[in-house]
């Protein structure tokens, strides 16, 4: 990619070492400790699913089990270890038993670690086997299908009914549409648990469930043979149960995740702790499955004034992309995030936008940038809004993104009607196709608009992080430095979730996702 | 042309024309078949002369119209009656001013976003340090004493936080719902409220893109206001009513 800005360098490279202290030292909180989702998560992938009598999910009756008795601390996978030894059962028959009260998780004979893994080594090979079959499942859509020019085009399904989601997704992707998000139930990301079951009701959105995800994936499936495209399915890895979600998406398939690594502290006030954990081992899931996450940095400019709080974009990218490398994710599964929010009053507006993508472009290669449509301003003039939405994609083409989330012409009104989903994709189409090799045929005037904008954010962000390093992510989340937001660690939800780790805790998932990691990196 | 305020209709570009467009989809196979159906639906609104100016392939057996015609109905302007927060309002100085010299202390407002409603933009217009389009939110006002209680927030909650910080406004906002969720929830705010005995301790207000003045009162809530609104009229409107009904007691008391 021929490089536009005039950037620095060594300012580039300044800003990723900042980013990358920063992301260390939340790395070194995370690690002692687990929390009630993670554990679940590994039941879950484990093979344990299922509700009890009171539609309690059965990784939650046994963890909360487990919690109350406070022996959490070695990590459900402990125990689960020797009740397979013990029975010779398998972890959903054990799960059940326990959930009927035929079993007492924690009455069981006492076994030596080695043995304890063994005996779950059959069931931990399972779940990752699974998990890359889907991953080749998925490549070889890719190979034979293909996908649609990038960027690619995103749309939002959220009827709240998962059936009628897929008559909607369909009529998209039948349009043009490459990516189809379901977006989820409004209060979902505060359960600490997830849902179960195929659903037909929800409020702004559809819950986030295994079988929904099952429901869609194969709804996608048929219409990608159809219009000769593979489709990506996107739902969102946030909230108390994220990497619960990770595991599900992995197991049935799901191309994207939004998972960030801040969003859930400062707009859902979550726990920061807790946030921290869940998201790490969600993004070892997410990198495992060959997943691209999607991070939320769009989200700051919906709160703070988007002109002048454009540097906080950088530099939580920089942060997103430390923290997720040190995950496992490959930079090909970075979506990072930022958005066209500029107020369309502003003159030469529409200049900064193309300086703030195509700096992102730039200092992030081989991401697949997520770029987020225009809502704060935008009023329920639907024409204008239209019209807007042209502008964005304008931006898209021409600054080579990956992924453009298509605004809406009624943005502010409603969740789309079906023909807005049509118009929509319409606009875009014409717009890429149109200028589809604009941005090879430009270049920006040495020290003029663009490239002066793009290196005062640069600036600003490097500013920004190296006062980071310095104190901590904790510090600078709790003194409101991104999105206006303060949030301190020890507030928020799902607090009471995390647990300090005893001496013979293990994960075995996290230990072969990162083993297999280091062995080779891109075995599929 | 003298316009005839008993008899307003649609303008397209003559007096009384009554031109309107309309725009749907329909679960109909595109085709010669699907135009019609529109073009007769379009007459039972009561359209005349329909002219389906453009139809198209949705897929999944869909398709989408847009729909030109004339709209014989009529409204009489001079049977309206509109109710509307009437403020005229001032601006940050002026409001501080006016609270400092007639009221007194700042005031309290605690706001939120209730029940399942996670979308803060509305609120945060309002509340926000930065504001809004240019204009300061209630948290830069020396005045007031704004505590944003974010999104989620149960109405339990947001009662007890009001009654702990001694609030004199509750400001609720409302966003994206579906299934009329957020009336259920407003209702129930204000019921609880009475059920404590509270509702006549608060100013209470309602915002969001779907709510209007009317519908606010309804609910039984003091003021409702709807999209567009920035944060200078709901400063305005709470610093007027407040004084309202400071002067309104102590008249009671004979002072």
């Amino acid at each position: 990619m021929e490089k536009k800005l005039n950037l620095e360098q060594e300012k580039i490279e300044r800003a990723r070492m900042a980013a990358a202290s920063v992301a260390e030292g939340v790395m070194g909180e995370i690690k002692p400790r687990t929390t009630v989702a993670v554990e679940r998560t590994i039941l879950r992938l484990l093979g344990v699913d299922g509700i009890d009598e009171a539609e309690i999910p059965l990784p939650n009756v046994l963890v909360e089990k487990l919690q109350g008795a406070q022996a959490l601390p070695c990590g459900v996978a402990h125990w689960m270890g020797r009740a397979i030894l013990a029975t010779g059962k398998n972890p959903q028959e054990i799960a059940r038993e326990v959930a009927d009260g035929k079993m007492d998780l924690l009455d069981q004979p006492l076994y030596g670690d080695e043995e304890i893994r063994r005996a779950l080594e059959p069931h931990v090979r399972e779940g990752l086997e699974w998990i890359r079959d889907q991953r080749r499942r998925r490549a070889k859509f890719l190979e034979t299908l293909g996908t649609g020019p990038k960027p690619l085009l995103y749309v939002i399904v959220a009827t709240g009914d998962i059936y009628e989601d897929v008559i909607q997704a369909k009529s998209a992707a039948e349009q043009g549409a490459d990516i189809v998000a379901v977006i989820r139930s409004t209060a979902q990301s505060l359960l600490d648990y997830v849902p179960y079951g195929a659903t037909r009701e929800g409020f702004g959105g559809t819950f986030a469930t295994q079988e929904n995800f099952r429901i869609m994936r194969q709804g996608l499936d048929e219409i990608g043979e159809e219009v000769g495209r593979y489709i990506y399915l996107v739902n969102y890895c946030s909230g108390l149960a994220m990497p619960e979600i990770a595991a599900m998406g992995a197991l049935e398939r799901l191309d994207m995740m939004l998972n960030d690594a801040m969003y859930g502290i400062l707009f859902r006030d979550i726990n920061m702790q807790r946030t921290f954990i869940d998201q790490h081992f969600s993004r070892m899931i997410n990198g495992y499955a060959g997943i691209i996450i999607n991070t939320g940095e769009d989200n700051y400019l919906t709160t703070a004034d988007p002109y002048e709080a454009a540097h906080t974009v950088l530099a939580s990218q920089f942060i997103n992309e430390q923290l997720g490398l040190r995950s496992g994710l490959a930079n090909e599964q970075l979506g990072l995030g930022h958005a066209f929010e500029l107020d369309p009053e502003k003159e030469d507006g529409w200049l900064l936008e193309v300086a703030q993508a195509q700096m992102a472009r730039e200092i992030f290669p081989d991401a697949p940038l997520k770029y987020m449509p225009p809502t704060k301003y935008m009023t329920g003039d639907i024409f204008k809004t239209h019209l807007v939405d042209g502008m964005f994609n304008l931006a898209g083409v021409v600054t080579g993104q990956e992924i453009q989330l298509l605004g809406m012409l009624t943005e502010a009104i409603h969740t789309p009607h079906i023909h807005d989903r049509a118009m929509a994709i319409d606009n875009a189409r014409y717009i890429m196709n149109n200028a589809r090799h604009l941005g090879e045929e430009i270049f920006f005037k040495p020290g003029g608009r663009i490239q002066k904008r793009a290196q005062q954010v640069l600036d600003e962000a490097l500013e920004m992080l190296e006062k980071i390093s310095g104190i901590g992510l904790p510090r600078a989340i709790n003194e409101g430095w991104f999105g206006g937001i303060s949030r301190s660690p020890y507030g928020g939800k799902g607090l009471e979730g995390v647990v300090e780790k005893e001496e013979n805790y293990f994960n075995p998932f996290m230990e072969e996702m990162a083993g297999e990691r280091e062995g080779s990196p891109n075995a599929d | 042309m003298q316009i005839d305020e008993k008899r307003i209709r649609a303008y397209g570009d003559t007096f009384n024309d009554g031109m309107i467009q309309v725009s749907f989809s329909l679960p109909v196979e595109h085709g010669p078949k699907g135009d019609e159906a529109a073009r007769i639906l379009a007459g039972k609104m009561g359209l005349e002369e329909v002219e389906v100016a453009f139809s198209r392939d949705l897929g999944q057996g869909f398709s989408y119209y847009i729909v030109y015609g004339r709209c014989p109905a009529y409204v009489d302007l001079t049977q309206l009656q509109i109710s509307q927060v009437e403020v005229e309002a001032m601006d940050y100085y002026e409001i501080n001013r006016f609270i400092e010299e007639r009221i007194g202390p700042p005031l309290v407002v605690v706001g939120a976003c209730t029940g399942t409603d996670a979308h803060t933009v509305g609120l945060d217009a309002i509340m926000n340090m930065k504001g809004y389009a240019g204009e300061y939110g209630l948290e830069r006002y020396p005045q007031f004493h704004a505590h944003n209680l974010g999104s989620q927030v149960p109405n339990v909650d947001l009662i007890s936080h009001a009654v702990e910080v001694e609030a004199d406004v509750i400001l609720v906002s409302q966003v994206v719902t579906q299934k009329n969720v957020h009336l259920e929830n407003l209702t129930n705010l204000v019921e609880l409220l009475e059920a404590e005995g509270l509702r006549e301790r608060f100013l209470l207000i309602v915002g969001g893109p779907r709510i209007s003045h009317e519908m606010a009162l309804e609910l039984g809530f003091d003021a409702g206001f709807g999209p567009g609104t920035l944060p200078p009229e709901v400063a305005t409107y709470i610093a007027q009513e407040i004084y309202r009904r400071k002067r309104s007691d102590s008249g009671k008391s004979g002072e």
